[in-house]
């Protein structure tokens, strides 16, 4: 029996030794492997896209397409050596694409380059748009809202039908017994009712201008029409371009900043028409024409997508102005709010307080921006402490973690609710 | 009877009926509520019509749609913006000969903050009131926006056409060029490129304020045409007869840092250079004096002939015990080695003598360097009034000025304006409409300062170079690019300024450096790699010595043949703020900024002593600083009369009447500028080589008018409390513990509680402590009865502080009252300029304020001594204003920061009312932004500037800007703090010290402010507390356990007795001698 129990203890523990070393190496393979999304998303999506042609040709197959992987490794750390060396196929290629010389990634090792491959060959086509799957739900929920409420204007009438006979009957018992019957006081005169009922109107009113005055200035969905119609879907979601290759501020400054049309001419001077396959609807339901509002694009920044040129003036000047965004995010002035402090030292996706960006056409703003809800997210976010040296001067957190007395530090343990950290 | 010990005014030391203090709150409710409500002038009907009126408008107001606002990204986005973070740009602050070495703060392309470049070995990262405040008057809205011929709008191609006619058509004229002092080593070149190309021109330097005195002095002593390298902070005794050095004279910003560097003392070291100060008048830098004396502006000559005397043991004869005494001890002192004389005379003679006490007593070589001359001035006033003789007599052709306003600040404006009629072309380059250009044919505007590239050689062999912050706002034209024009030059000055440093550099590397630290270091010191910037100058440029060659007893006679008689004086003088007047007339920042000595804002006055004030006035109310209304007097002098207000300022001599400078301006300086004071520089009077800045036979004259003037010192009082400690070094080297001593007295008995054994000593509390002995025996460790104090002196919590805990510390003996940290906080906070009806109401808003006590005897000027302590929100760790706040919108932060949330607050002002600091201030107008509705704005006439689109690109956007109803006070610039601990987060290190630094400290010359975290043990604050200062140590009013954040630095005067020791017997004063110890202790 001892002996049993012993060697199936050995057992148990050599497996589960076993099994944890092949979990850490598994893990630590897949923590060290290059990420190819991410890699793709910063450095090609500009240009590229895995499953169509935009600046450059697309990228599902390509391994098949070029002489070798080598080739492959070669070009995208420098293309135009390969190209000025005479290598027949890149020779080709450089051609078939207007002559543009791809930029060289000399940083990335082969395996980056291999895993973003990788990636590019997982990104299936997205499927049809299936039919709206929550339409019969919402009707149940209607139908049983309105079921309630007959139920509940039925209970209501039968009470009052029940409570006029009961008051009837007794005045007729009082009649047979003799006893005088009180005389009724209509409800506008009762006095308790009346009182109940301007107690009850103050509450309720005074529940609602409140309510109505901590709303005003909030503008949460707010959607405005844009002078271009700009699809985030279209450029973050479809075409996968990292939001901060546009907003590249948010990790600097406080500002995230739109960008410059020049920015956005970095790709379309090759892209000037829409093939995508995802229409472009409206909130109001009207389809756009993507190509026209690339065409207005061009109007802003002055390009001449025939001559592929800038119109310029006299001084050689690009003759350009500035497109006027309606600003949808509005804070008050006395708010500081600082896009790189949550970016940077916090770690918050932009997605968190931004929505589901990748998904709209027009962007319309996710979060009620109040101060309620800034506090909220103070009070229950976590800082990086332990990653992060700036809080080591934090002596008496870090204690306490080590003994166990505390599991984190929040926002707010660190002065995140004071009225100077965000108004001044 | 004895002396009350420090006084803010003179009304203080009275014991008058008249009121003692102003209170910005003592108003009565604009209601009658004596008799019964319904008998008030409003009756009830009107008041519910107000009230359905309040109600309707509420909710109007509130059923408004949010506005649209829109974003507008660069169409082409410069590559260094980012929007939101601020790019410094190094350049050079230059105004006529004033130099300053700076950082340009700008945000999104804007220029909204003035700092100091440490890279400067001059400066050495100092700054002056006037040079943060430059930045204002770069959105000046009294600019020139385009050139003008007879004053109708013009285009340059217009101008340059009729200007060349002109210049072509002179030949057989005279032409000149007036300048003020040019320390641009290019603008010189282009200068002689137009004087080449036009050889009948000539160039003249004219200083307003003038230094030719000194100047040819240097000529006749040393054969050099300069002024020579001051070292103050090499000097062991430094004696000034009527010098201003660290306020107006020469170069305030350099001399300031090195004075407080001579000046640092601490128990450890328990030294500093003497100072002694002669002067007329009362100066931040007299007050900075140890030892101070008055005689008349007539008398300095005499004085430096007494000091000549007495190096070689003549005793002086001055009526004044006081003079005679100090200028024998000055003598004494000077003959120990490393002295330094110093003169604010204009006079040759004077300064040919204090050249020859100079060499005497060795100073030549130590403390005075030869070898390296300043720039600052060079101006010669002979050949000034000499072209004024020709422009008379009909010889001149042709008159270009380039930032000079003769008809303004010449003695004889007047004529100076008739002769300019005479003059067939007249060209003027100034920035604004004033009085000259006025006058003048054409007017072809330059750019400001921080719209230019230049270059500057304040002294030889040390370049610093000046890049624009902003493109030009207006259709200006650098003055250079006109010459260059003018003389038909290929290049721009651009193009050439750019070549002429290339060339200079060697490479584009180095001059890339250059750019960017904006100071080129001389060859010579290329080669060294000193750590210390102090050491820097002194290693690398050595000492160089120079003989005297100068008639000293030639001096003398002439001197003596000039005795002026007995009387009244009258005596010009530059303000810390105003300066010379120029653009600085029309800075609302300066004009509200308080004068450090007399406190007055907006205006010019008379200053007279209080002695003398009584004798035209006996009515005490008149001489008093809270009641507003002065009595006019008319002065004349020179031919000249003025009528001003007087204002009694202790300490300037009986016999002296002083006017400031740069007021009296015509309307089209500015609205700032226009219809204030009087123009004082008729005054000045030609000796026949120089200007002397004062007039002889001087008449004063009561008049039957009172004139309003803003005075700022008594309206926020401390009730009479003590607030600061001085000692005399002698007293301090004795007892460096006395204060502490003080302190253990009235802190040490909270160190534990009776009934806490515990903490008592011998248990726990004191078993750890490796004090605990002498907590039994004797004194006791103080930081550990401050946290016994913090703790046990109060009911309410103690506030803990895990991260950072800020604290400040202010030493008092640096200070010397100049008023840059004032400039610095108003531009960096957007603190409001509230114009001279609200000052008059005590409603000024300066988060920071310098106030000013005398101690001393008011008739006897020679008593009287002066201190200036920086008062600001003291963020108390157990504040009485959160205590009393209803709405909680002050409240305390984990840091230590005293928190004001402007959008929670709702005016109840308990705060302002239970600050015994009195730093907090109530906006009873919106300041800044009123015009957003129509006929909203209240019209000052002077500050209504800065409602303006133009000026308000100042404000730093970084900073909320306050409305109406709301109470403000420092933050200790939070928003830089949060800002250093961004970075420091950005990165993942900790917060490095001195990387967060509020704007006071950042600005001042003598670094009197330190701040940091006090959690950070190797932190200099903490370090300062507790080691290098920790007996000169206090807070201001700790007795009364608010745990203020801010402590203070004991004043140490390094003279023989304190001013309030005085005692007065039988109408004489005397001065105890008894030992400091049994009196104390």
């Amino acid at each position: 029996m001892t002996e049993f129990n012993k060697t199936m203890y050995l057992k148990i523990a050599r497996t589960s030794i076993l099994l944890v070393i092949a979990l850490f190496l598994n893990l630590h393979t897949s923590f060290a492997a290059p990420d190819g999304k991410a890699l793709f998303q910063s450095n090609c999506a500009a240009c590229h896209n895995p499953l169509k042609d935009a600046t450059g040709p697309a990228l599902k197959g390509v391994e098949a397409r070029v002489p070798s992987k080598k080739w492959l490794h070669d070009w995208v750390r420098n293309s135009s050596a390969l190209v000025a060396s005479g290598d027949k196929y890149a020779v080709e290629v450089f051609n078939k694409w207007n002559k543009i010389p791809m930029p060289g990634f000399a940083s990335l090792s082969d395996e980056d380059i291999d895993a973003i491959f990788t990636y590019v060959n997982s990104v299936e086509a997205p499927k049809a748009p299936t039919a709206a799957p929550a339409a019969g739900t919402t009707t149940d929920t209607s139908d049983n809202t309105w079921m309630y409420a007959f139920i509940t204007i039925a209970l209501l009438v039968l009470m009052i039908i029940l409570w006029r006979a009961n008051q009837g009957l007794r005045r007729a018992a009082n009649d047979v017994a003799g006893t005088p019957n009180v005389k009724d006081v209509p409800v506008y005169r009762n006095k308790v009712f009346v009182a109940i009922a301007v107690i009850l109107a103050f509450v309720f009113c005074g529940y609602w201008i409140t309510n109505g005055a901590i709303e005003m200035g909030h503008q949460e969905n707010y959607m405005p029409e844009q002078p271009i119609f700009y699809s985030h879907k279209v450029h973050a979601g479809i075409n996968q371009i990292n939001c901060l290759y546009c907003h590249s501020s948010a990790e600097k400054g406080k500002m995230a900043m739109v960008p410059s049309p020049a920015t956005c001419m970095n790709c379309h001077k090759q892209i000037s028409e829409y093939t995508g396959d995802e229409k472009l609807i409206t909130a109001e339901g009207k389809e756009v024409n993507g190509t026209a509002e690339i065409k207005k694009l061009y109007e802003y920044t002055g390009w001449d997508p025939a001559k592929k040129d800038y119109k310029r003036d006299a001084n050689g000047n690009i003759i350009s102005k500035p497109i006027e965004w309606v600003k949808v995010h509005n804070l008050p002035d006395h708010v500081y709010f600082n896009h790189s402090q949550h970016v940077v030292a916090g770690k918050v996706q932009c997605q968190r307080c931004h929505g589901a960006i990748e998904d709209m056409h027009e962007v319309h703003q996710f979060a009620p921006l109040s101060m309620g809800w800034c506090v909220n997210c103070h009070r229950q976010t976590q800082v990086q402490f332990a990653d992060n040296n700036y809080y080591s001067i934090f002596e008496k957190y870090h204690e306490e973690i080590k003994s166990g007395k505390r599991t984190g530090v929040t926002v707010e343990d660190i002065g995140g609710l004071e009225c100077q950290k965000c108004h001044y | 009877m004895s002396q009350k010990q420090y006084w803010m005014g003179v009304e203080e030391l009275q014991q008058t009926e008249a009121p003692k203090q102003m209170d910005e709150f003592k108003e009565d409710l604009p209601f009658d509520v004596s008799g019964n409500l319904l008998d008030a002038p409003t009756p009830r009907r009107d008041f519910l019509k107000y009230l359905g009126f309040s109600t309707a408008a509420a909710v109007l107001a509130s059923s408004c749609e949010m506005p649209v606002r829109k974003v507008i990204p660069y169409a082409i986005k410069p590559e260094d913006i980012t929007p939101g973070v601020p790019n410094y740009y190094a350049s050079t602050f230059v105004d006529g000969g004033e130099y300053c070495s700076i950082l340009i703060k700008t945000r999104d392309g804007r220029p909204i903050k003035i700092e100091g470049n440490t890279s400067c070995t001059i400066t050495k990262g100092a700054t002056t009131a006037r040079v943060q405040a430059s930045v204002l008057n770069l959105y000046d809205k009294a600019r020139l926006r385009q050139p003008y011929i007879s004053q109708k709008e013009a285009t340059f191609e217009a101008v340059d056409k009729k200007v060349k006619e002109a210049l072509g058509a002179q030949a057989s004229k005279q032409g000149y060029l007036v300048t003020s002092t040019i320390i641009s080593p290019t603008t010189k070149d282009v200068i002689s490129q137009f004087l080449a190309k036009y050889p009948n021109f000539k160039h003249v330097t004219y200083d307003a304020v003038s230094y030719s005195g000194m100047l040819l002095a240097n000529e006749a002593s040393y054969g050099k045409r300069t002024i020579p390298s001051y070292q103050f902070n090499l000097a062991k005794t430094i004696v000034s007869i009527g010098a201003d050095f660290l306020g107006t004279w020469l170069s305030p910003a350099e001399y300031s840092k090195q004075y407080s560097e001579a000046r640092k003392v601490s128990a450890k070291k328990p030294e500093m250079a003497r100072h002694y100060h002669f002067e007329a008048i009362h100066t931040i830098s007299g007050a900075a004096a140890d030892v101070r004396a008055t005689c008349k502006p007539s008398e300095y000559g005499a004085v430096v002939i007494a000091l000549y005397n007495a190096l070689n043991g003549t005793v002086p004869k001055f009526a004044s015990k006081k003079l005679n005494d100090s200028i024998v001890k000055a003598a004494e002192d000077l003959k120990k080695g490393n002295g330094l004389v110093v003169s604010g005379s204009n006079d040759v003679n004077v300064q040919t003598l204090v050249n020859a006490i100079n060499a005497s007593i060795g100073a030549n070589g130590t403390t005075i360097n030869w070898g390296v001359s300043s720039n600052y001035k060079q101006g010669i006033d002979s050949e000034f009034v000499a072209m004024v003789e020709a422009m008379n007599a009909g010889q001149v052709g042709t008159l270009l000025l380039h930032d000079v306003n003769p008809v303004y600040d010449y003695y004889q404006g007047a004529k100076f304006a008739e002769a300019l009629k005479k003059v067939a072309t007249t060209v003027s380059f100034a920035e604004r409409n004033d009085e000259t250009a006025q006058l003048c044919n054409i007017i072809v505007p330059d750019h400001n300062y921080l719209e230019s590239w230049g270059d500057a050689e304040p002294k030889t062999g040390y370049y610093s170079l000046m890049q624009p912050g902003i493109a030009p706002i207006f259709k200006t034209r650098a003055f250079q690019d006109s010459l260059l024009i003018w003389s038909d030059a290929t290049q721009s000055y651009g193009q050439y300024w750019n070549q002429y440093w290339l060339t200079k550099l060697g490479s584009q590397e180095n001059f890339d450096k250059a750019i960017q630290e904006g100071v080129v270091t001389s060859k010579k010191t290329v080669t060294s790699a000193a750590t210390d910037s102090t050491q820097q100058i002194v290693a690398t440029t050595p000492m160089s010595s120079a003989t005297f060659a100068g008639n000293a007893a030639t001096a003398i006679a002439a001197i003596e043949s000039k005795k002026a008689p007995a009387g009244m004086e009258v005596m010009v003088y530059e303000k810390v703020s105003i300066g010379k007047g120029g653009a600085w007339s029309n800075n609302p920042w300066l004009q509200e900024m308080p004068d450090p000595i007399s406190k007055a804002t907006w205006d010019n006055y008379a200053c007279v002593s209080p002695k003398k004030a009584k004798e035209l006035e006996e009515e005490l109310t008149s001489i008093t600083e809270v009641v507003a209304k002065k009595r006019v007097i008319k002065i004349s002098a020179n031919g000249q009369e003025l009528t001003l207000p007087i204002v009694v300022t202790p300490g300037i001599h009986n016999d002296v009447v002083a006017v400031a400078l740069g007021y009296g301006r015509d309307e089209k300086v500015g609205r700032a500028a226009a219809n204030t004071g009087k123009n004082a520089y008729p005054f000045q009077s030609w000796n026949g080589t120089t200007f002397d800045n004062y007039a002889i036979n001087a008449t004063i004259t009561k008049t039957a008018e009172t004139y309003p003037v803003a005075i700022t010192q008594t309206h926020m009082s401390h009730e009479g409390r003590p607030v600061f400690h001085e000692y005399t070094l002698e007293e301090f080297k004795k007892h460096p513990a006395h204060l502490q001593d003080e302190r253990r007295a009235e802190i040490g008995k909270y160190s534990f509680l009776p009934w806490d054994e515990e903490a008592q000593p011998g248990g726990e509390h004191g078993a750890h402590d490796k004090h605990n002995t002498k907590h039994v025996e004797g004194p006791g460790n103080i930081q550990d009865m401050e946290q016994g104090f913090r703790q046990n002196g109060t009911l309410y919590p103690n506030y803990v502080s895990p991260g950072i805990h800020w604290g400040m510390s202010i030493d008092i003996n640096a200070c010397i009252g100049c008023g840059a940290c004032l400039m610095a906080c108003q531009a960096e906070n957007n603190v409001s300029v509230v114009g001279k009806t609200h000052v008059l109401k005590s409603q000024e808003m300066h988060w920071i304020r310098i106030d000013r006590y005398f101690s001393g005897m008011p008739d006897d000027p020679d008593t009287i001594q002066t201190v200036f302590q920086p008062m600001l929100c003291q963020h108390c760790d157990n504040a009485p204003c959160e205590n009393v706040c209803p709405v909680s919108a002050t409240n305390h932060s984990s840091e230590g920061l005293n928190q004001m949330a402007y959008n929670r607050c709702i005016g109840t002002k308990y705060c302002a009312n239970n600050c015994p600091y009195k730093v907090r201030h109530f906006n009873w107008m919106d300041w800044n932004g009123a015009d957003c509705f129509d006929d909203n704005l209240y019209e000052d006439g002077r500050r209504d500037d800065i409602n303006d689109d133009l000026t308000r690109m100042v404000l730093n956007p970084d900073v909320t800007v306050r409305s109406r109803g709301v109470m403000e006070k420092c933050s200790f610039c939070v928003q830089r703090l949060q800002d250093a601990k961004l970075h420091a987060k950005k990165e993942g290190r900790p917060m490095k010290d001195g990387e967060a630094r509020t704007a006071c400290q950042q600005s001042c010359p003598t670094d009197a402010i330190v701040f940091g975290n006090v959690n950070d043990k190797n932190s200099e604050i903490y370090r300062l507390r507790t080691q290098d200062q920790s007996e000169r140590m206090f807070y201001v009013m700790e007795q009364i356990h608010t745990l203020p954040n801010v402590n203070y630095l004991s004043k140490i005067r390094n003279a023989e007795f304190l001013a309030k020791e005085a005692v007065i017997t039988n109408g004489k004063e005397t001065f105890p001698n008894d030992d400091f110890h049994n009196k104390h202790i």
